[in-house]
């Protein structure tokens, strides 16, 4: 048997447990090498492509920031336009560009239904700039620009919803996978791929510096908040909606959220008040 | 080639079309806004494989930057307020050595809002590695579109094509437009060396540590500098092919050889200011006008050739450098420090957000300079 060659390789500078390198690994192994990876400015393209070396093993394209999805249009008309019909276009971007700077172009690319599989990591701030929140930071959580001082306790409001807003283009296939159910987040990748037009799938990847986390921890971190249902697998393909996982008993958010530095100031309130909102979430399901 | 009486918009996007692009990516904006329409026209009809009615400038850019990454031709069209919106993938592409063409119908930035002529959009990013060319007419407008693509190509650096918002854009002229079996012999396919191809994965647009982020900056300046010389070669072999001709490609010297006044400008307006000349002339005065056609690179000797042993040299511009000198007239300024008797160089800076520069505001500039001191001007 040949040695396994994955195509994103070994020799990158992510952080020891970070989960984003595993995301792109599984991706790659299932989408084979008939690929052109498009990255947004990010932790991943920090990692994986410092002049003179790269630890991608497909074509890859890094442009800007907030330009991802119109980087990855231009790629797949031209290939399109080209007469090849099979290479897949893969963007790789961070929830900073995803859900903020770059919200714009997404919703472009997602009106014209360009031919993209669009992957965000999603480690719910801007990490490679150092913590800071971004519109999907979770309420509560801790960063440099949503601080704990005497009068603001970190973020004050909620996660954009950006599975369901990405949904309401009427793309062909939206959904949120996590790196902890790892079986669900190959299951849907295998769905989208031979998809035509726009797709997204939202994968949660625990930060281990911006979280403050244990390193060892965050593949069952991205487990827990699945378990406790903070963060829901769910699907829209062709518009028809889809719970992937109803844990049969929730874990308490509490279990989640104590194991993160970020959500340590938290008072028993603060806790209670992210329950009832989970809980409340949970009883249209 | 046909002959055809027609909006320089048109004629321009014909030419574009007959280019042989892949990808259009646009999104309107006055007063380009034809070439663009123009596009999704022949997009409409099967003669521009795509085009991506992009959602924002910067996006429209950035397509650009995915396409010919991609390995294929790509071209987009703008002015004033999209320029800016596009500014940092404009760098970009730049830096990212993508042969990009861009058609820019000039124009003001705000504020105040306007939306008549100026060059303060393209001029503003004089410094972003695209290769920078002025047109005079729908024609040279026309014209300068397969040479451009050429240029790009052959140099691996974006080109804009700038004419004048509405003097030219929408200006109806009697325009030769090559067609596309002519074009076909003159321009190449495009070919580029690398691209996104799964057969040969490479990586484009990588971070660079202070070790090399100069040295792609050096090589990125070094190139442009150089590329004057293919601007020049693909002008006369453009010219050879279609017997048509803007002075050496990098500036135009009109009945100036002899003369002891010179303007320095670029664009629609030198039309008028060969006007202003020929009625000069026609009353014995020696003056002439140098029209620059390439501001980037910038030809620092042509220009020095072209206004060696003038007396008066004055630089007519439709910029501001705001807190410094306006762009062109520190250019012209450097170009001849090193002349060896230096002429008498005033700037006179006008026509901002479509003020009307007439043939007799020209001869007025001429009139101003006759008195042989430096004037730096409001028109």
């Amino acid at each position: 048997m040949a040695e396994y060659e994955p195509l994103f390789s070994a020799g990158h500078t992510a952080c020891a447990g970070c989960p984003m390198p595993v995301i792109f690994r599984h991706i790659l192994d299932i989408t084979g090498p008939d690929v052109v990876v498009v990255n947004a400015t990010s932790c991943s393209e920090i990692i994986s492509s410092a002049y003179p070396r790269t630890a991608w093993r497909v074509p890859y394209v890094h442009s800007l920031f907030e330009n991802t999805p119109a980087v990855a249009s231009g790629v797949a008309n031209a290939l399109r336009a080209q007469g090849n019909d099979h290479t897949k276009v893969i963007i790789f971007a961070g929830d900073g560009s995803t859900y903020d700077i770059g919200f714009g172009a997404l919703s472009g690319m997602l009106e014209r239904n360009e031919d993209v599989l669009y992957v965000c990591y999603d480690n719910e701030a801007y990490m490679n700039t150092g913590v800071q929140r971004s519109g999907a930071t979770p309420f509560g959580a801790r960063t440099t620009t949503s601080p704990v001082g005497r009068v603001h306790h970190g973020k004050e409001i909620f996660k954009k919803p950006i599975v369901d807003i990405v949904a309401a283009h009427k793309i062909p296939y939206a959904a949120s996978a996590s790196i902890g159910y790892h079986a669900d987040l190959a299951a849907k990748v295998r769905k989208a791929l031979p998809m035509k037009g726009s797709r997204f799938i939202d994968v949660l990847s625990p930060c281990v510096p911006g979280w403050g986390i244990d390193s060892a921890i965050t593949i069952e971190l991205a487990k827990m908040a699945v378990d406790c249902g903070i963060w829901k697998l769910v699907e829209y393909e062709n518009g028809n909606f889809k719970l992937n996982l109803k844990p049969g008993q929730r874990r308490p958010v509490k279990d989640y959220l104590s194991k993160q530095a970020r959500f340590k100031h938290l008072t028993e309130q603060d806790v209670a008040k992210i329950q009832a909102q989970v809980d409340e979430e949970w009883k249209k399901y | 080639m046909a002959r055809k009486t027609v909006e320089g918009s048109f004629a321009v996007a014909e030419a574009v079309k007959n280019c042989e692009p892949d990808v259009a990516a646009c999104y309107p904006i006055t007063p380009s806004t034809h070439v663009a329409e123009e596009l999704a026209s022949f997009y409409a009809n099967g003669e521009i494989k795509a085009y991506i009615a992009t959602e924002a400038e910067l996006s429209s850019m950035s397509a650009c930057i995915g396409a010919s990454a991609a390995g294929s031709r790509t071209v987009t069209v703008t002015s004033s307020q999209g320029m800016a919106l596009m500014h940092e993938a404009v760098y970009n592409a730049a830096g990212m050595r993508l042969p990009i063409v861009m058609i820019v119908g000039n124009r003001s930035l705000s504020a105040p809002l306007n939306i008549w002529n100026d060059w303060q959009d393209s001029v503003t990013e004089r410094d972003s590695g695209w290769i920078q060319i002025y047109c005079e007419n729908g024609q040279e407008a026309t014209d300068a579109v397969p040479q451009a693509f050429k240029i790009a190509e052959a140099v691996s650096l974006p080109v804009m094509v700038c004419f004048d918002g509405f003097y030219i854009t929408h200006a109806v002229e009697p325009i030769d437009v090559p067609s596309l079996e002519e074009v076909k012999k003159f321009l190449p396919p495009f070919r580029p060396a690398v691209k996104l191809d799964p057969k040969n994965p490479m990586s484009m647009g990588e971070y660079a540590f202070p070790a090399h982020y100069q040295l792609f900056r050096d090589d990125l300046q070094k190139d442009m500098v150089a590329s004057e010389k293919k601007v020049k070669e693909i002008h006369d072999e453009y010219a050879k092919m279609f017997g048509r001709s803007y002075g050496s490609g990098v500036l135009e010297e009109y009945r100036s050889q002899d003369a002891e006044s010179v303007l320095v400008s670029m664009g629609s307006v030198c039309g008028n200011a060969k006007e202003a000349v020929d009625q000069l002339r026609a009353k014995g005065e020696k003056v002439g006008l140098v029209r620059l056609r390439l501001l980037r690179p910038f030809p620092y000797a042509a220009v020095a050739k072209a206004l060696e042993g003038k007396k008066i040299v004055g630089v007519f511009e439709k910029s501001y450098s705001l807190g410094a000198l306006p762009p062109l007239y520190g250019e012209v300024l450097a170009a001849a420090a090193d002349l060896k008797s230096r002429p008498v160089i005033s700037s006179f800076v006008g026509g901002l957000g479509g003020k009307d520069v007439t043939v007799g505001n020209v001869l007025e500039l001429y009139g101003k300079m006759k008195q042989g001191k430096k004037l730096v001007e409001w028109v």
